[in-house]
């Protein structure tokens, strides 16, 4: 594929000296074990004190990641060095990271302009234990609790829940499904385990950092939601700040089941630092008169390849999809939207926007499937590219495969650039020409942004003026 | 007394262009432009379509498809031509546009807010930016005036507004920034009768011996509820013909045609 380019190049850009020489401060990493090998996995497994089909079904990932091919579309992986990658930090080494002075000042200074007090920089970045919340939390918690809600870190549900884990965990996304959820599953480690009873309805969204008290959440970690019948939950994750990745890979796996009538949100907004291969696999299989909403924000990373997917499962179900990538300087992002009608009377909305800047790639990938049963499912696919610069690109990739006739399909895509027209009559009323830029990009992005909850809607605004700095000529 | 008539006369002396010449790529549209206007004066410029009408107060407002071959443009001593759009705003120029652009995603009100208080940041550097709740309050005699309905201040700017509508807006916004210069682009233009009014009682109450008026115009029609003091007829990039509100009327009754250099 020409639209491959070496990303190598271009990742470390807009990182500063400073940074690269805290990254190869060798005391820093030394007790760290590089590469995967069976030993381990094991190990990890060991550790957990896992069960034994846990372990088992470590191996069989394993087994399976060694012999899968890597994904043939896309960004090229090939600077992807697996021997290279930490696969699992155990706590006693975490601990080394505790240390804000090793964060890289680049990522400190974003922190302070974005204005998030010292405690939670710290938080974000991984290196803090304690979070100043955490008095909300408990009494957020207590209120759960009593509605039979669960709400744990993944390694303790296993240990606590293993009936109901073992009966949901990959089971939406299989060990098999491509080469990445095959190392997920060998080397998963934390996460969130979110079980809601039936006709349980909760006003607040879950926040998983309500949830993490522990330090380093992991570059593989796994969120499993169970929901049951009649229930109504939002739950955000990611972080909504450059987090300072250790690894350079990042490979997690997201599985929610929602059973009949009840509704879902998953909103996250991922901002891992630009050293990061994103490869995650988000999937959902959605009931009977269900709805299931994603709505996601992909800012970091140096490649992202991430493609949240619906199966609609029952009767009436409805997905929606609701997503902004940003590729800046060295970016390729990846992203799009997946969904199975495999029921009648399902209905289908996705509402995709990207940026490209300074030389970056998005690109939207998408799968609209309309099974052979499925009768009388409404879509509507949107896809809407913004590209700042000459030397930007932006690629759409939709893919339909419609086997019914008995369909309504919109599809509507489209690539722009910043209009001349539009900052002139801003500027014409006294706006600057960089701002009234900021303000027809954020227009722009206003109808996904809207859909994130405030304080995260507050940081993508910011995220997104940072990364528009200096983009004026 | 002779002394004072002198410094009146550098006072009142508020847009002046000289020579201006303005080309679009490889086309000259304006070939060379003489134009003063002091303050307290209403100014109208008529002709054909196509002679450079628009180019002429697009170019002023500093249009960027616009390129100023040379000439002078001078406000009140400013030499215009070195501004950015933006900075020609603050220093006091307004241009209504003949189509007001749609803008997805920004809400009138957040364009307005915005917007107020870069001019009033301006004009005195220890204002302190209106916050949103107060400039709703502020906002609301200006809505009233014009006739527009208080929930287009949460709609996307322009954005499904009709033709009226949006002049309206643009009327509010010069209003609002209380300019030394305005530039009236066809406003009369896609406006039934009661919105005409509403627009021209607008730019009456606007009207004051501070500032000035320069309206393009196609038609007469404004011009029964704007009386312009001076009128001048352009033609394939020149100034051809000037002359008082009289002369308007003989041209809406002649036309353009008979008038040659």
């Amino acid at each position: 594929m020409d639209n491959r380019i070496n990303m190598n190049e271009f990742v470390f850009q807009d990182l500063d000296r400073d940074s690269f020489d805290h990254k190869n401060d060798a005391s820093y990493q030394a007790d760290f074990d590089y590469g995967i090998t069976e030993d381990l996995v094991r190990q990890i497994s060991k550790d957990k004190n896992e069960p034994e089909w846990m372990l088992e079904f470590r191996l069989d990932s394993l087994k399976k990641f060694l012999e899968m091919p890597m994904p043939s579309f896309g960004p090229d992986l090939k600077d992807l060095d697996f021997s290279e990658i930490v696969y699992y930090a155990k706590a006693s080494d975490v601990k080394n990271a505790n240390d804000w002075d090793k964060v890289p000042s680049d990522i400190k200074k974003t922190f302070e302009r974005l204005g998030i007090p010292e405690a939670e920089h710290k938080f974000l970045a991984g290196v803090g234990a304690q979070y100043e919340s955490e008095v909300v939390y408990h009494s957020l918690k207590k209120e759960w609790e009593d509605l039979g809600v669960i709400f744990e870190d993944c390694d303790v549900a296993l240990q606590k829940h293993p009936e109901i884990f073992k009966k949901y965990f990959m089971k939406c996304v299989p060990n098999n499904d491509h080469k990445f959820a095959a190392l997920h599953g060998a080397v998963w480690s934390g996460g969130t385990f979110l079980y809601i009873p039936k006709g349980v309805k909760l006003d607040q969204p879950l926040q998983a950092y309500f949830r993490m008290n522990a330090p380093s959440q992991g570059q593989f970690e796994h969120t499993l939601i169970i929901v049951e019948d009649d229930c109504e939950v939002g739950y955000i994750e990611g972080c909504s700040a450059p987090k300072y990745g250790k690894n350079a890979l990042h490979a997690g796996c997201v599985e929610i089941f929602v059973a009949k009538n009840s509704k879902v949100r998953y909103s996250s907004v991922e901002n891992w630092s630009k050293d990061t291969y994103n490869l995650n696999t988000k999937r959902a299989i959605v009931g009977k008169d269900s709805v299931m909403e994603w709505v996601g924000g992909n800012m970091g990373s140096g490649v992202t390849m991430l493609y949240p997917c619906s199966i609609l499962k029952g009767q009436g179900a409805r997905a929606d999809h609701l997503g902004i990538a940003f590729a800046n300087a060295g970016q390729f992002q990846d992203t799009g939207a997946k969904v199975i009608c495999a029921a009648k009377d399902t209905k289908v909305n996705i509402v995709m926007k990207s940026l490209s800047k300074g030389g970056g790639i998005s690109s939207y990938r998408g799968l609209l499937q309309v099974n052979p049963n499925a009768e009388n499912v409404t879509a509507s696919v949107e896809c809407d590219a913004l590209i700042l610069d000459e030397i930007s690109r932006s690629d759409t990739y939709p893919d339909m495969k419609i086997y019914n006739d008995n369909v309504t399909i919109a599809h509507e895509a489209k690539t722009g650039k910043l209009n001349a027209e539009d900052i002139f009559y801003l500027t014409s009323r006294g706006i600057s020409e960089e701002e009234a830029k900021a303000m027809i990009i954020n227009g722009f992005l206003e109808p996904i942004i809207k859909e994130l909850p405030m304080e995260y809607a507050v940081e993508m605004n910011r995220l997104i003026e940072l990364e528009m700095e200096g983009s004026v000529g | 007394m002779f002394l004072h008539r002198i410094q009146l006369d550098i006072i009142n002396k508020m847009l002046k262009v000289k020579g201006l010449k303005v080309s679009a790529g490889e086309k000259d549209i304006l070939k060379g432009i003489d134009l003063e206007i002091k303050s307290g004066e209403v100014h109208c410029i008529m002709g054909p379509n196509g002679a450079g009408k628009s180019t002429l107060v697009n170019s002023l407002m500093g249009h960027p498809s616009y390129d100023i071959s040379s000439g002078e443009v001078n406000l009140n001593g400013i030499n215009l031509l070195e501004l950015e759009p933006f900075e020609r705003s603050l220093e006091g120029v307004f241009l209504a546009f003949q189509y007001p652009r749609e803008i997805s995603g920004v809400t009138l009100f957040n364009f307005l807010l915005a917007a107020y208080n870069e001019h009033m940041c301006h004009k005195d550097k220890d204002f302190r930016r209106m916050k949103a709740f107060k400039f709703r309050k502020f906002i609301k005699p200006f809505l009233i005036e014009l006739k527009v309905p208080e929930d287009f201040l949460q709609r996307y700017l322009n954005h499904g507004f009709s033709g009226g509508e949006k002049k309206k807006i643009e009327i509010l916004q010069l209003k609002l920034f209380n300019p030394k210069i305005a530039l009236l682009d066809e406003t009369d233009s896609g406006l039934d009768v009661d919105a005409l009014k509403v627009v021209s009682q607008g730019i009456n109450d606007f009207k004051s011996k501070e500032n000035a008026i320069l309206i393009v115009t196609h038609y007469q029609r404004i011009l029964d509820y704007v009386k312009p003091d001076f009128v001048h007829v352009i033609k394939d990039g020149k100034i051809v013909k000037s002359g008082d509100y009289k002369f308007a009327q003989e041209l809406e009754q002649k036309g353009f045609e008979w008038i040659t250099e």
